[in-house]
Formats: structure tokens, sequence, C-alpha cells
């Protein structure tokens, strides 16, 4: 009953949000103020249907009602609960509703916020928001019904995919799905704008909040993903430049453009047509993401014809949208006046560099995940454009980017001082060098890009602080009055410092990889193995049995140098119900860096083992965090208080309404 | 199986189970054994998805890092044993595409995208220098102003 519920719900949100897609968009056009309204109750209806209908999902996994071919596929009652919770959007049908189950809360967030917005520009966002959400529950329901039957029921269920058993996956979704799904929001907004005709500095500020909220759950996701494989795939990898990952890239560096174009849109008035267009091509990337990612049409062009309901949908989908969206742009742009002039040599400009640079970046990770794909369908070549082609070509794009941000972040509106803002950073980069230089000298012999790296990082987490502590200092007597100016700068200063910070920490991590090391060796219980400054001794290996699995254990002791560290295990999973092998490597965290080990075949009488040593590599993910703390940071920035949608609460009271 | 992996996780790679380079595949010689992972992290591994011969525990990458080294330990140059394998293989399994006339616009697309950006940012560029004409007025604005004119002169 209650999965009926939910599936009837389900299509009752379809039919509210064509709805909230339509009726606003008549009353815009006949000038109906009564009509334009209709799309705050229709969103609310909306997200309370759909959340409903998530409930009723969650419910049958969390019961283990095999009856539900979703279920059945994707649980297993001995799941441990958590597990049983997160299989819910551990699988295609399950994730899409997720994906729509934050759509509609977006668009709730939105009707909501109905004092801080314009009521045109409002209602505009919440009918394109609407026509997003009808596609996708069309989508859902017509190709990916989670809701499905199956008579007789099971008697028990076919488990989660067990790497995807894991606590890291299990919350990566979610984040990556706000972020995809935060962007449709700025999309929806470029939409209105563009219906309406108009664009000034209160769309800036309007839409700034979503696009640092999408960006900061996106950083995490990403981030979240990458330590995921690196603990779970066990061969210490954390980046692979697989098609899947760029997906979720792509969005994140044209979202971060994003993010510098509407600073300047907001302060000046200026980059207006470009910060629309920028919004639409950020969620056409989202949702490239979703379709590559749900196609599978990158695995082989062949692979999109296993399942071609699925993959053709989701590709009308991305026509209409993306096709849609340009078209309109197209049409309605040059309606849009320009603004805000700028000197050459200004902040504005440097921003422009800023989104040169990152739009390049985004362009080459396009051009190289979608080219073999092209290339074999005009031509019937197969060429493969892996790790080697990213690293020899976005590498390049992105080093000037980094060396420029400290001296644009310290250039002045309109019109700046190029030698004084060079100035400004000299201290920092003087720094930065000699410690590179130290380090090259230090680890003669070594790699040479890793140095050059690390001074990088660090020219970036102190040119960062350095502005800050500037803008403190500066005009500025005493320690009373230096504790209030701090006081004083607006939290959205202390966020970018922060984000800008982060990067370099996280260049900073990925560079010192260069320094890792690893060994591999076909251990006896009391035998060591040594890798880089870590050593272990093979201590015993045990049988054990978990909830869903049968695990070989290895234990370990880790020394560094003669000092005893901790002791380790690494094993080996089978999870019965699919019959199919994991590894759960070892880690120890010692400061910034890890020991890592992970276990493979055993052979003649022994055991294969693998011991990384990977220096600071905490710091790539750390970066990442202190990344997404600067976002947040901005987000709570007194000038979007007031325009910034209020959370939780409000979301929270809207579900009795229904 | 695979489908359903890439359709949950963005990172979802062909096979979870780690474990590439066995120990028994492993050259005596170091110098010889890191010019081997070297190579082996730029082929690909033909049945995985996106993956290196070197991250790969499927069969077919195994008997190709066997291969590299078995080149490798008869004195092959680095280049012969890429030849070698593009000869048996073809570019495909090259994971940094070769530059020829079908891979000219990949290789050079982010300089000529870096190159236009800049070249069209230039062309846009409007410093106080070149002040932007101001937008015509509507006709019902250009009424209004009439309006008002008229007012004011009565």
């Amino acid at each position: 009953m209650i999965v009926e519920i939910g599936h009837y719900a389900l299509a009752l949100a379809l039919g509210v949000s064509v709805i909230q897609a339509l009726v606003p968009l008549w009353g815009l056009s006949r000038q109906d103020r009564a009509l334009a309204a209709v799309g705050t109750s229709a969103a609310l209806i909306g997200f309370a249907l759909v959340a409903l209908s998530f409930a009723a999902l969650v419910a049958s996994y969390v019961r283990s009602d095999f009856s539900v071919a979703n279920v059945f596929e994707n649980s297993h009652s001995a799941q441990p609960l958590l597990y049983k919770f997160t299989s819910v959007w551990g699988n295609h049908e399950g994730s899409l509703l997720l994906w729509v189950l934050i759509l509609t809360l977006f668009g709730a967030l939105v009707a909501l916020s109905h004092r801080s917005l314009p009521p045109r520009l409002r209602a505009g966002a919440l009918a394109a928001q609407g026509l997003v959400a009808a596609a996708f529950l069309a989508f859902t329901l017509f190709t990916s019904n989670p809701f499905r039957r199956l008579s007789p029921a099971p008697a028990e269920g076919q488990d989660l995919n067990p790497i995807l058993q894991d606590l890291g996956l299990a919350i990566h979704p979610p984040l990556l799905y706000i972020g995809y799904v935060g962007f449709s929001m700025t999309y929806a907004f470029a939409v209105a704008a563009l219906i309406d005709g108009r664009i000034d500095a209160m769309w800036a500020r309007a839409v700034r909040p979503w696009t640092l909220l999408a960006w900061t759950f996106l950083t995490l996701g990403i981030a979240m993903g990458s330590y995921w494989a690196y603990y779970e795939l066990g061969w210490g990898g954390w980046w692979f430049w697989d098609p899947v990952e760029n997906a979720s890239f792509m969005p994140w560096l044209a979202g971060t453009a994003l993010i510098h174009s509407t600073v300047v849109m907001e302060k000046r008035d200026a980059l207006k047509v470009w910060t629309i267009l920028l919004a639409i091509l950020t969620f056409s990337l989202s949702l490239l993401g979703t379709f590559v990612v749900r196609s599978g049409v990158l695995t082989s062009v062949h692979s999109f014809a296993t399942d071609p309901a699925r993959g053709l949908f989701i590709l009308l989908i991305l026509v209409f949208f993306v096709g849609g969206s340009l078209a309109l742009f197209a049409w309605r742009a040059p309606l849009l006046r320009q603004g805000g002039l700028f000197a050459p040599v200004s902040r504005e400009s440097a921003l422009v560099v800023n989104n040169i640079f990152l739009a390049t970046a985004c362009a080459t990770v396009f051009v190289g995940t979608l080219y073999p794909l092209a290339l074999e369908m005009l031509t019937g070549d197969k060429i493969s454009v892996g790790a080697p082609f990213f690293n020899a070509t976005f590498v390049p794009v992105v080093v000037p980017l980094l060396l420029l941000l400290p001296i644009g972040q310290s250039l002045a509106w309109k019109r700046g001082d190029l030698l004084g803002a060079a100035q400004r950073n000299a201290a920092a980069f003087a720094i930065a060098a000699v410690a590179a230089l130290a380090l090259i000298a230090f680890t003669r012999g070594g790699p040479v890009l890793a140095p050059l790296g690390v001074g990088l990082g660090l020219f970036l987490v102190l040119g960062a602080g350095f502005d800050l502590a500037e803008r403190v200092v500066a005009r500025a007597s005493g320690w009373p009055a230096m504790l209030s100016r701090a006081r004083g700068l607006p939290r959205s200063a202390w966020g970018t410092a922060l984000a800008h910070a982060g990067i370099g920490l996280s260049i900073i991590g990925i560079a010192a990889a260069a320094w890792s090391s690893e060994a591999i060796a076909v251990l006896k219980p009391g035998e060591r193995l040594t890798a880089g400054r870590y050593t272990v001794v093979l201590e015993s290996v045990l049988p054990r049995t978990g909830p869903n699995f049968r695990a070989e254990v290895a234990r370990f002791q880790l020394f560094s140098g003669d000092r005893e560290l901790a002791p380790l295990e690494a094993s080996k999973r089978v999870y019965t119900a699919r019959a199919m092998p994991t590894t759960e490597a070892g880690i120890h965290t010692d400061w910034l860096s890890q020991a890592y080990v992970s276990l493979g075949e055993g052979q003649d009488g022994g055991l294969a083992v693998r011991l990384y040593d990977k220096p600071l590599i905490l710091l790539i993910w750390i970066g990442a965090i202190v990344m997404a703390f600067g976002g947040a940071l901005s987000l709570t920035d007194r000038r979007f208080r007031l325009a910034a949608p209020r959370r939780a609460a409000p979301a929270a009271a809207a579900q009795p309404a229904e | 199986m695979r489908r359903l992996l890439l359709a949950l996780a963005f990172l979802a790679l062909a096979l979870p189970a780690a474990h590439a380079v066995q120990p028994d595949e492993v050259l005596k010689d170091p110098v010889l054994e890191q010019r081997a992972r070297a190579i082996s992290s730029g082929l690909r591994c033909l049945v995985c998805q996106n993956q290196s011969i070197d991250d790969s525990n499927a069969p077919l990458a195994r008997d190709l890092r066997l291969l590299v080294r078995e080149r490798l330990t008869a004195g092959d140059s680095d280049k012969a044993v890429l030849d070698f394998v593009v000869a048996r293989y073809g570019d495909f399994v090259l994971l940094r595409p070769p530059f020829n006339a079908h891979t000219v616009l990949l290789w050079s697309a982010p300089f000529l995208i870096l190159l236009g950006g800049a070249a069209f940012a230039w062309r846009r560029r409007r410093g106080p220098a070149t002040p932007g004409a101001a937008a015509p007025l509507t006709a019902e604005e250009q009424r209004r102003l009439e309006g008002l004119l008229r007012e004011k002169q009565d």
C-alpha cells in the first residue's frame, strides 16, 4: 500500500510540475499576477508529493520489501540498517528520485523566498524549474520507475553492489546531486531573465547564493568521491580523468567561473550577457553529466544501444533544455543592456581573464572527454584519451591562472595598478620561490616539478593570507583597531581568501604525490616490506565473518624507521549474495601523510601485499574542504542574508501544508 | 553490473578489485621496472573502461604488462616497446593519443579556445576611452520625454 501511495504521489507530482511550468508563463504573458503566482503553491505541493514518494521508497527499503523490484535488486535483509537506507540511491531509479527530490526542494525554497525576489523573476524561474522537474519526473515514471512490483515476491534480495556499501559512497551522491541540481536554479533564473528581457545587479544578488550553494556542495561531492576511490578501489589513485569523473568536474569548472562573473555583475553591473550564458552552460554541463552517466554512452557507442529507451529519453531532455535555452539566449540576449565600464587593468579585467582560463580548462576537459566518441561516429577510428592527455593539456592551462590569481585578487575595481598589485604579492612570491628552491636542493635527483608545484601552492596560500592581513593592518593602529577591522571585514572576503588558500593546499597535496613510493611483495607471517618511510610486518592472516560478507583479514604492525607506529588491518571481502570480492585497504594517517596497505592474491603460501608511502596526501582533500568552507562562509555574508533562501525551517514547515 | 556501477558513482571504474602489478611480474632491475611502470601507465587495458594496464587486474592487462617487461628485458627502447604494442593493437591502446590528422583538433583545441577567448574579450573590451553608445529611447520613453518637455515649456 505504501508503495502504491508513493507511486501515485510521483504521478501527481508530474501533473503539478506541468502546471508549475505552464500556468506562470501564461500569467506572465497576460500580465496576470494571480496566474503568475500559481508557481509558488505548485512548487510547494510538488515538493511535498515528491518527498512523500521518496519516503515511501525509503520505507520499502528499510522494511526490506522485496516485492518491489528496485528493493529486490539492490538490497538484502542482512544489510546493516545504514546501508539499507543508502541503497535507496545506490541504483539508477532511486538516485533519479533523489535528484528530483532535491530539485523540487530547491523549487520550494525559491517559492518561500518571496520577499527578496522581484515577482516576475520568481514566477519565470519557478516556471523554468517546473519544466526541468516535469522532464525528470516523466523520465523517472516512464523509463525508470522505482515502484515496479514483482509477483511473486522473492524471499531475499540481491544485495547492494558491495563496493557501494561504504559510508563515503553513501553520502557522495547526495552531495553531488545538490551541486548539480543547485545549478538548475541559476539556470532557471537565467531563463527567467531572458524571458523578462531584463537583468541587473539585483539578479546577480538573487542568483549568487544559489551558485555558491551548488558550488560548495559540488566541491564536497567531488572531493568525497575522490577520497572514496582512493581508499576503496585499493591502488591508491585518487583521480583518473575517467569520463564519469570529468562529467562532474566540468560543471565545477564552469560553476567556478560563474561565481566569479556574478561578482563582477553584482558589483559593477558588467559581464551580464556572458554571465547569463555561463549560467545556462553550467547547468547544461550538469545535464550532460547526467546523460553521460545514465546512458553509458561513453563506455562505447554500442553500449548506448543496450538500453535505448533511457538513453534516448535523456538525450531528448538534454537537447531540449540546452538547445532551447541557447535559442532563447540567441533571441533575447541582444535585448540585455551592457553596463559598467572598466579599464584594461582592473579587478574586472582580472576576473575576465579568470573566466577565459576557466572556460578554456572546462572546454579542454569537454573536448578530451567527447572527442573519441565524435571521432568514432564520424570516421570509425577508435582512439583513447586518458590521463596522459589531460595532464599534458589541462595543467598548462590552469597553472598560469593560478599564478595570476593573487595578483588579480589585489587589483582595485574599475582601474587598477598592476605594478602595485605585483609589489603587494612580492613577499608571498619570494617566500614561495625560496621554499621551492630549497626543496629542489634538498630532494636533489628527485622529481623537479613537484617542488615547483609546492611553491605554487604556497604562493596561493600566502597570497590569500597576506591579502587579508593587509586589509586588517592597513590604516589601523594598535591591536584593538585591527581586531575590529578584522571583525568588520565582510564574510565574503574571508570566504574568498579561504577558497583561494584551499586551492593552494590541494595543489601542495597533488604536487607531493610525486614523492610517494610503493612496494609490492609476497609476504608470509613475520616478514616485512618497506616503502619510503614506512615498514610493515605481517603478523597474522585470519578469516572473519561480517553480516553479509566473509573476509580474509591481514594484521600488520606499522613502523616508521624503528619507531612502532600502529597496528594496521587490511582485508579482502567476498560479499555472499553477489559472490563479489572487494578490497579494504589499511590506512594509517600520520599527520598529513598516510601509510596505505592493500592485499592481493595469495601466492606460494604467502599473501601479495602492497605498501604505499603517500606524503602530504591528505592536503588534497583538506584543501577541498577549506574551499567548500570558504564557499559556505561567503554564503552567510550579510548582503545575502536578505536575499538568501531561508533553509531548513521553512522546508520542514512546508510538509504538513500538503 | 558494470552499467549499474556507472549509473551510480561518478567514479565508477570497470572493476573494483585492486592489484594490478603482481609480485611475480616485478623485474629484478629497479630501473627497468621503473620504465616498465611508466610505459604501462600510458597503455590502455583494452577490455576495461578507461583504465591503464598498470591499474587493471584483468588477465589481458597482465599479459600486456608481461609483454612490455619481456621487450624491455630483451633490450628494446621505450619507443620500440610502444611501437611494438601499437603495431599489434592500434592507436586505441595509447592513453595519450598520437598527434596526427585525426587528432589535430583534439590537441590544438585548448590552445585555440584560449586564443579565441582572449581575442574575443579584447575586441569586446569597453574601457572609459570608448564609452558605449547610450541605448536609444523606446517610442514610449520618447513620448514621455516630449510630454515632459512640453510641460516645462508651458
